[in-house]
């Protein structure tokens, strides 16, 4: 596979080169080349450590991003077991910015719907940058709607820039789309596990995120905006997008701190990008987790919950007022 | 119905010719301004309805004297240290100033031609009617006492959707609105969303479009992405009318255009049969 890098994961570049042509093309009986891997796996070690454990809010927002990233249909074969996708809304066509279907998790049968995006130019092109048309939200919800008549858990995956901002999207009703999945996914009576894998943004994410859980991965970004769309409405400049990163706390730490998200679910050092088995064996061991916490409450306790999950964020204050709740 | 034709597609000030005098945005008559409001701030000439404050909006609608506002030192908070080229605490206490309001939106409780009903109304000049954590609690705490009290819900949206200087919070207060909507549902009380000029972003996908009746003031423009940020998307000119509270009404998105000085009717007729 070839390996994308980010501005500032190149200079590992070059050394990770050196370190795959040597170990792939030297002659391993040679000590001088033994010597030589030893001392560039030490330096790549610290390199590694030194980019990558002390990441801006953008750089974070880039590795979201990265080309590379496991997306939902990867996590689903590499976590799922006997995965049947499902398509189409029944109402105007199958959007292939969003899939789902009904699996196997850990021998238990599961719902899992995520947004989904495309690796090459064609893929990209096909999944719409992971975009969905109301289309995709109406399909998430036929499909979790089955987790709720058959009392099947529902694990949803959050990787989209957004909803798509287009006129068949606007015409077709991308808000009411939207606004009713938020709603129903209030009130269905099964645990519901969401896990921002990548790129979390704004309502187009939201529309697959309420549940009990809410997880994000390590390097994943959740957002009311886009760091760029920030930046061009705030500061007149697009270009501000690492301010405006900085600005709106969208890392899943930060998530953490101000109480949206339950866990910051660990990737391998690099990112997921460069390690998919191990990613997905912490994705398997935290949903399984929060699952097996969740089974067991009763429905009225689970759904009461929920509400209460939502109810309390936000953040404002209230002196003494002449208001009829007083 | 010319007049929305002319009109550019973002353009929402009141630009003020003097103290007396209103200029239309949209067929530019200059309107003297006692006239304008006496006219419920719809153009005379065109049928343009400008913006107006929460205050006039429930003026226009409860029976006099009937409202009794709720939560009104709810204010607002700077969770995530949020500046751009300007704090946002500034920039609240900027609009806190300019508006008289504690935060984008009033909520309470009224009567409508004799039916109670909790009504909340969005102030746009606060902030673009942005929808924050003051605004969620708000609604989900009216939402609450409509249940405990039997009543029914009324939103008047305009607002440019979730607040981005209170990141992830802002996003969370759609589903925190929502959630409170569907106990409200399950409860068999009527919600109606009535979509002001202009409604768009967050607000519209969510408790926006979830009305169990969606109304509409004419020409209002309601959609999830701005009609700037589509243009930009797909790099063609957009179709004439689109957004436009007579377009989605033809894409079946929402059930009624109504005319402000018809409003309180249309109102209090649809409460009284939902009631009784």
């Amino acid at each position: 596979m070839v390996r994308h890098y980010l501005d500032f994961e190149r200079p590992l570049m070059e050394l990770e080169r050196e370190y795959e042509e040597l170990q792939r093309f030297a002659p391993r009986d040679d000590p001088r080349v033994q010597t030589r891997l030893k001392k560039l796996q030490r330096r790549l070690a610290k390199l590694r450590q030194d980019i990558y454990s002390q990441l801006t809010p953008w750089q974070r927002t880039q590795l979201s991003r990265h080309i590379d990233r496991p997306h939902t249909l990867d996590y689903i074969q590499l976590v799922f077991e006997d995965f049947i996708e499902l398509h189409g809304d029944r109402r105007f066509m199958d959007d292939p910015a969003m899939v789902g279907g009904i699996a196997r998790l850990d021998g238990e049968t599961v719902i899992v719907v995520g947004h989904q995006k495309g690796r090459d130019v064609k893929e990209m092109s096909f999944r719409n940058f992971g975009m969905p048309h109301p289309e995709g939200y109406r399909k998430a919800l036929r499909i979790m709607e089955l987790g709720a008549r058959f009392k099947k858990p529902i694990i949803t995956m959050i990787d989209t820039p957004g909803a798509y901002p287009g006129v068949g999207a606007e015409e077709r009703g991308q808000s009411e789309a939207i606004a009713h999945n938020l709603r129903e996914m209030a009130t269905f009576p099964v645990p519901i596990v969401v896990v921002v894998i990548g790129e979390g943004g704004s309502g187009g994410a939201l529309a697959i995120g309420v549940g009990d859980r809410i997880l994000m991965m390590e390097n994943a970004i959740y957002s009311v905006i886009s760091p760029e769309g920030c930046a061009a409405i705030l500061w007149r400049d697009g270009t501000k997008g690492p301010l405006a990163a900085e600005a709106l706390k969208l890392t899943a730490m930060d998530l953490l701190k101000l109480g949206v998200i339950d866990e910051v679910i660990p990737e391998p050092l690099g990112g997921a990008h460069r390690d998919w088995q191990g990613a997905a064996s912490n994705f398997k061991e935290a949903v399984l987790r929060h699952l097996g916490e969740l089974r067991d409450v009763p429905e009225q306790r689970l759904l009461l919950e929920r509400y209460h999950r939502f109810r309390r964020i936000g953040a404002f204050t209230q002196e003494w007022g002449d208001d009829l709740a007083g | 119905m010319a007049w929305f034709k002319k009109r550019e597609p973002a353009a929402q000030e009141v630009k003020a010719v003097d103290a007396l005098w209103s200029k239309c945005n949209v067929c530019n008559e200059i309107i003297y301004k006692k006239e304008l409001e006496r006219n419920l701030n719809v153009c005379p000439k065109c049928g343009y309805h400008f913006p107006i404050s929460a205050q006039k909006r429930i003026a226009i609608v409860a029976d006099d004297g009937s409202f009794r506002e709720l939560d009104r030192d709810l204010a607002p908070v700077d969770p995530i240290h949020f500046r751009d080229t300007k704090r946002y605490l500034e920039r609240l206490k900027e609009a806190q100033k300019k508006t008289g309001l504690k935060d984008a939106f009033i909520t309470g409780k009224g009567n409508i031609q004799g039916s109670p009903v909790m009504i909340g109304v969005f102030d746009f000049s606060f902030l673009g009617g942005s929808l924050g954590s003051v605004v969620g609690e708000k609604i989900a705490r009216m939402v609450e006492k409509a249940m405990e009290e039997r009543v029914g819900v009324i939103i008047f949206s305009s607002s440019g959707g979730a607040r981005m200087q209170e990141g992830i919070l802002s996003l969370m207060q759609m589903a925190k609105t929502t959630a409170a909507l569907s106990l409200l549902r399950r409860e068999r009380l009527p919600y109606i969303s009535v979509l002001t000029d202009p409604t768009t972003g967050g607000v519209t996908a969510s408790f926006g479009m979830l009305g169990d009746v969606i109304m509409a003031e004419p020409g209002a423009l309601i959609g999830f992405a701005g009609p700037r940020v589509i243009k930009e998307t797909i790099k063609t000119d957009l179709p004439p009318g689109f957004q436009r509270a007579e377009y989605l009404l033809k894409h079946g998105m929402i059930d009624l255009i109504v005319e402000r000085r018809k409003l309180k009717g249309v109102l209090g007729r649809l409460l009284g049969l939902f009631y009784h």
